[in-house]
């Protein structure tokens, strides 16, 4: 080959990514050292934005009790919502996978749902279900005298986990059904056969080979829950703040944007590393077994 | 009396009849084997055994006792599926070990009982491996073991060898015929391919579309086939229209210019079967026209242009000189070489 073809060999790759490579720099890295950037700068009341290099927003997030109770509770929220649908969505992609046909398209589109309706429509939805004296749910229950005060949902981290839950609900059966797919249409036969009951099956067969389904559901439903902004900030509202929310609030309310980036930076590094932690973790435990 | 007997049979999916009117009775020990073309439900029928479905009529009797009673978990079949079907989140021992462990087999007896079967089928030293990392034959071979160490009534093969390459697959056919007679399991394999069906079973089940078409050993199903559709599965063979003419005495059975005493029993127009290896070249016979002429190391195939229509002819490579193309010949066989039946050829 002579060196000319050689260098475009090597040019190659690099001119047909250009493009994409652009978009990527622009629109995600540039933003993004700047927010980093940002998080140093200074900030007063009256004097607005000041370019300088300070330690001052980090230090405050890292001694106000504040701001370790509201990462606390973003990152509890953020686990509960993917234990619940961990615990729902598993049993329940493995039911949609067993039904025939029909029902299988039917329920599958009932999974997808919420991923088809809007954010905001959907948490309003839980709202009119659960929104104090005049919540649905809560006006019949005690009117049928079931329950005496109101279910409290609206600004609780209950309400949160369940309203989370109920979007993130897709991501974990999809996941756990694609590990579903890759298991033998005869492997419970098999088991069958060699003497289990259906107890046994499923807890000695079927689970052990949908598990990397299920932590690969948790890890999206997992950061996808702590960064979450719409559901936090409707049933959350300003009472009960979430990282997500109190960045936002930093950003354009308070005006402090220094330390909304800090908050920010602070919540993308600690995703990274539990999202890659956990990431090789799995990879390491399952290698053996699943390619 | 027969171990395990099928009576009757029928499987229907809908209005769809998969398996129809199907009764077997096999012995003791006895290596029976399905064969017939894809779809023509022997997987089906394999699965109404097993129990994984339930026969829409008929009924299946292992020791005189109903079988279809019995849920499936408790029937002590050995089972080994077309995909192998193991356990990829165990060793090869774990995988073995299951079917013990579901009979509360003590632990000591468990490890010796696995060690022991992952001998038998010669994978010793591979017990800690993932079958994700063994080979198909070898993955074939836990399977196996997997089916034999819980010490089934009956094994169960739904086309265990169909997997493996030619080579592999001939290994695993003399291995699988020398352990089933070692330990002598009732065994039920399922194939179409007529080979491994010829070369390890006692006896042959040919099915076509959801019937049995012939039950008979390997040697009988080849030779004397009972129907168009066996002679045509098992091997090659030539179909010639024939006459069997009774107003001459004594009658006599005509097919072009070749012909012989006629058999007893049929009359009028007949088909005669003849394998092309049982056909000689001679000085009287059928009249042909040799058409091509293929060279195969130890034998010659003959493509022939008979009265008949065309016919094949195989000669074994003796050294004796062969006819070359074009040449006109006789084609004759010994009358107890064909198989008569009393149909028109298609
Ligand atoms: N669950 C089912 N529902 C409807 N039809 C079925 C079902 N299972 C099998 N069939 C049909 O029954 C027929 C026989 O199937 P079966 O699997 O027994 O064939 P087979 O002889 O094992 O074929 P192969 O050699 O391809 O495995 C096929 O026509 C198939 O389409
Ligand atoms: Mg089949």
């Amino acid at each position: 080959m002579s060196t000319a073809a050689e260098e475009r060999g090597v040019r190659a790759p690099w001119a047909l990514t250009a493009p994409a490579l652009m978009l990527f720099v622009g629109v995600l890295l540039i933003p993004l050292a700047m927010t980093v950037m940002l998080s140093f700068h200074d900030w007063g009341q009256y004097k607005g934005i000041e370019p300088v290099f300070i330690l001052k927003n980090w230090y405050e997030i890292v001694t106000d009790p504040y701001y370790a109770e509201m990462f606390w509770r973003t990152f509890r929220i953020a686990l509960l919502t993917t234990l619940l649908t961990a615990v729902l969505g598993a049993p329940e992609a493995y039911i949609l996978n067993r039904m025939s046909g029909r029902w299988k398209s039917v329920f599958l589109l009932v999974v997808l749902g919420p991923l088809l309706i809007s954010v905001v429509a959907r948490t309003l939805g839980w709202a009119l279900l659960f929104g104090g004296n005049n919540g649905l749910v809560n006006k019949l229950l005690m009117s049928a005298g079931v329950i005496r005060a109101p279910i409290p949902f609206m600004f609780t981290e209950t309400g949160m986990v369940v309203a989370l839950a109920h979007v993130m609900m897709p991501f974990m059966v999809l996941s756990v059904w694609a590990a579903l797919q890759r298991l033998d249409p005869q492997i419970e036969n098999a088991a069958l056969s060699l003497g289990a009951g259906p107890v046994t099956i499923i807890r000695r067969i079927i689970m052990p080979q949908i598990m990397p389904g299920v932590l690969s559901g948790a890890i999206i439903v997992f950061s996808l829950s702590a960064s979450a902004f719409a559901t936090p900030a409707i049933i959350g509202g300003r009472r009960l703040k979430v990282a997500a929310t109190l960045a936002y609030d930093e950003f354009l309310n308070t005006l402090n944007w220094p330390l909304g980036a800090a908050v920010a930076t602070l919540l993308l590094a600690a995703l990274v590393l539990i999202v890659v932690g956990s990431n090789a973790l799995i990879e390491r435990r399952y290698a053996e077994v699943f390619r | 009396m027969a171990y395990l007997e099928l009576e009757g049979i029928a499987k229907q999916f809908g209005a769809q009849t998969v398996v129809d009117d199907f009764s077997l009775a096999v012995g003791k020990g006895e290596f029976i084997s399905f064969l017939g073309p894809s779809g023509c439900g022997k997987t089906t029928t394999l699965q109404m055994i097993a129990g994984f479905l339930d026969p829409t009529r008929g009924a299946i009797r292992l020791e005189g006792k109903d079988l279809t009673a019995i849920h499936p978990a408790k029937r002590g079949l050995g089972i080994v599926f077309q995909s192998y079907a193991l356990f990829p989140h165990m060793t090869a021992a774990e995988n073995v070990a299951f079917g013990l462990e579901m009979r509360n087999v003590p632990r000591g007896e468990r490890t010796e009982r696995v060690r022991a079967a992952l001998a038998m089928v010669g994978l010793a030293g591979y017990e800690d491996r993932h079958p994700r990392r063994m080979s198909g034959g070898q993955q074939q071979r836990v399977a196996l073991a997997r089916a034999l160490v819980i010490k089934p009534s009956v094994l169960l093969l739904d086309e265990p060898l169909s997997n493996l390459d030619a080579k592999l697959r001939e290994e695993m056919q003399i291995e699988l015929r020398q352990i089933q007679r070692t330990i002598g399991t009732t065994t039920i394999l399922v194939t179409h391919d007529q080979n491994e069906a010829m070369s390890l079973s006692d006896r042959i089940v040919v099915m076509s579309q959801g019937r049995i078409e012939q039950i008979g050993t390997p040697q009988e199903t080849y030779e004397k086939p009972a129907s168009a559709f066996v002679s045509q599965f098992l091997g090659k063979t030539n179909d010639f229209a024939a006459t069997i003419d009774r107003t001459s005495a004594p009658a006599r059975l005509i097919a072009g210019s070749w012909s012989a005493p006629a058999p007893a029993g049929l009359s009028g127009a007949v088909t005669v079967s003849i394998r092309p290896e049982r056909i000689g070249f001679g000085d009287a016979g059928l009249t042909a026209k040799i058409v091509t002429r293929i060279f195969q190391g130890n034998h010659w195939l003959f493509q022939c242009d008979s009265e008949c229509g065309p016919a094949t002819v195989i000669r074994q490579n003796d050294g004796e000189r062969q006819p070359a193309e074009g040449e006109t010949v006789r084609l004759a066989w010994r009358p107890e070489d064909m198989s008569v039946r009393g149909e028109a050829a298609a």
